[in-house]
């Protein structure tokens, strides 16, 4: 009985023709296909010798920037652990004392500040939290380890070494730029306008 | 009498040695040519080119944990990989691989021994290879195993039968004789005995490609129904002899037919190359370079070999039987109808 008009006849189970039957025309067919795939391009990649072409924009392991003269951009504010939806960031402040201020830009900085990136989502909101352009996502892709307490990054993994500078230019677009080149109060105001006095959680 | 031992022992080793390297560097182009069919780069890690992946699997396989199962029968359980091994192993006895050549004065024969029922001795020996899978498998006392290996055996008996026939047609092709040696020497002046007997050729590769249970022949061992075969309850080593056994079997069968039905040793205008070198008959250099015509011959079919495993699906049960029996027993005999037929009038056959 049929029931609908929508099944359809996949395979009507033909007999197979004489020339079927012989199989090695069939057989050679499919050979020269598999052949045909010596020639062709690998797919594969040598991964840690070769890597592929990563968009400047990609947005992988962090890193905590120093400003020119090599002292830490990050004040601890924790702007970023509250951006973080997904709660990787932890971070502990505080306060500079005499004779460190090649060391730390601001009076505060971060003691600790650790990204756990088994819980990251590498959305980008922490760099756009940070009023003091102190992190960014690089193109690194993030090593594997074989402990999970191993994957809670910290800031000997995070800051970025004085003779080892990590170029962010592409990531600093022309409109984060120019948004945070407002003058100090006025770029609090704007953020403080933009995000929490409206009290809009996202 | 004491050289002749001598000399014997050493080219005993040298085959073991050969057969042995051979197998194990076939597990690496096996996987090298699997992966450039698949457009992949395949192993490349252990060493250069991945060349020492074979001594890693073979280190893999010793340190896995030996099992042996409780309801085995045991001593049965550790003969059958050994009589596959072992039967492996000695096809290679009756193989010439070169050219008789001088060395030091004396005249030295490339092969263990040239007996003149070599032909039969193969078979007897291969036909042996049958037990070694079906005791392993019926002594695991595992169903999916039994199967396997009664599979195995139905299928090599089937496929023995369409083996056998063709080789009678070849035989008589080159004269009626057993001795590989001789069937090698006959394909050195004129061609080579594929052009007198290609529909046996044919049967006699899908043979072996049955016999030495490789796809899309592969029923004895297939995961996808049999969990691994006749091999399922089989560990370690003992895993890694069945498997190797395997690779020993495509090295000899692709040897015999490169003796059968190519020459062997021999190439076109092998003559006037050596004539052309200055080579008189027995030079070590004819040996070497026949040799290596040998090796590149069994190194296409055993890529051939690797290439039809790549390409094609499996064959379900009733086909195989199918084709064994409906198909290349027929086909077979047909050929040896014809062979008759023309050798008599090519004035080969003597009453």
């Amino acid at each position: 009985m049929k029931l609908t008009n929508r099944s359809k006849v996949v395979s009507d189970n033909k007999e197979q023709t004489g020339m079927e039957k012989l199989y090695l025309p069939g057989i050679i067919k499919g050979m020269l296909i598999t052949g045909s795939h010596l020639f062709k391009r690998r797919a594969t990649v040598r991964y840690p010798e070769e890597t592929r072409p990563m968009a400047g924009v990609y947005r992988g392991w962090h890193v905590l920037k120093r400003d020119e003269n090599g002292a830490e951009r990050c004040t601890a504010c924790g702007l970023c652990a509250v951006a973080c939806p997904a709660e990787a960031i932890t971070m502990e402040s505080a306060e500079r004392k005499k004779g460190e201020e090649s060391l730390y830009r601001e009076e505060k900085y971060a003691k600790t500040y650790e990204i756990n990136m088994l819980r990251c989502i590498f959305c980008g909101l922490c760099e756009e939290a940070c009023p003091k352009e102190a992190i960014f996502l690089t193109d690194r892709l993030v090593d594997t380890e074989y402990e999970r307490e191993d994957f809670v990054y910290g800031k000997s993994k995070l800051v970025e070494k004085i003779d080892k500078r990590i170029d962010v230019s592409k990531r600093q677009t022309l409109e984060v730029a120019e948004f945070k080149k407002l003058p100090g109060l006025k770029h609090n105001e704007v953020w403080e306008g933009k995000n929490l006095n409206k009290g809009n959680k996202h | 009498m004491l050289t002749f031992i001598i000399s014997k022992l050493i080219i005993c080793v040298v085959v073991f040695a050969i057969s042995l390297a051979v197998a194990a560097y076939s597990t690496w182009w096996e996987r090298k040519l699997s992966a450039l069919l698949q457009d992949r780069v395949g192993p490349d890690r252990a060493g250069p080119f991945g060349l020492l992946q074979p001594l890693a699997d073979g280190g893999k396989m010793f340190f896995k944990e030996e099992i042996i199962p409780n309801v085995s029968n045991k001593f049965l359980f550790i003969l059958g990989p050994g009589l596959v091994m072992v039967t492996a192993l000695m096809t290679g006895a009756v193989i010439p691989w070169a050219k008789d050549a001088y060395i030091g004065g004396a005249l030295y024969s490339m092969q263990i021994t040239d007996i003149n029922i070599g032909v039969l001795y193969l078979f007897g020996v291969v036909s042996i290879g049958v037990y070694g899978i079906m005791i392993g498998g019926w002594a695991s006392n595992n169903k999916y195993a039994l199967l396997g290996a009664i599979r195995a055996s139905s299928q090599m008996i089937s496929y023995e039968i369409a083996m056998g026939i063709a080789v009678i047609a070849l035989i008589i092709t080159s004269g009626g004789t057993l001795s590989l040696r001789e069937i090698v020497e006959q394909q050195d002046a004129g061609f080579a005995n594929v052009v007198w007997q290609p529909l046996g050729f044919i049967i006699f590769f899908v043979c072996a490609l049955a016999e030495t249970n490789r796809a899309p022949f592969d029923l004895p061992e297939c995961e996808a129904e049999l969990v691994g075969g006749y091999h399922t309850e089989y560990s370690s080593m003992k895993l890694g002899l069945f498997l190797f056994a395997e690779y020993i079997n495509m090295f000899i069968s692709s040897a015999v037919m490169a003796a059968f039905y190519f020459g062997g040793y021999n190439f076109p205008f092998a003559h006037e190359l050596y004539d052309a070198m200055g080579l008189a008959d027995g030079s070590k250099w004819i040996a070497l370079i026949g040799f290596g015509a040998y090796f590149t011959k069994i190194f296409i079919f055993i890529s051939v070999f690797m290439w039809i495993r790549w390409t094609l699906p499996r064959f379900r049960y009733d086909q195989l039987m199918n084709l064994g029996w409906r198909y290349l027993l027929p086909l077979s005999l047909l050929n040896l109808g014809i062979t008759v037929v023309v050798e008599f009038f090519r004035g080969n056959l003597h009453f």
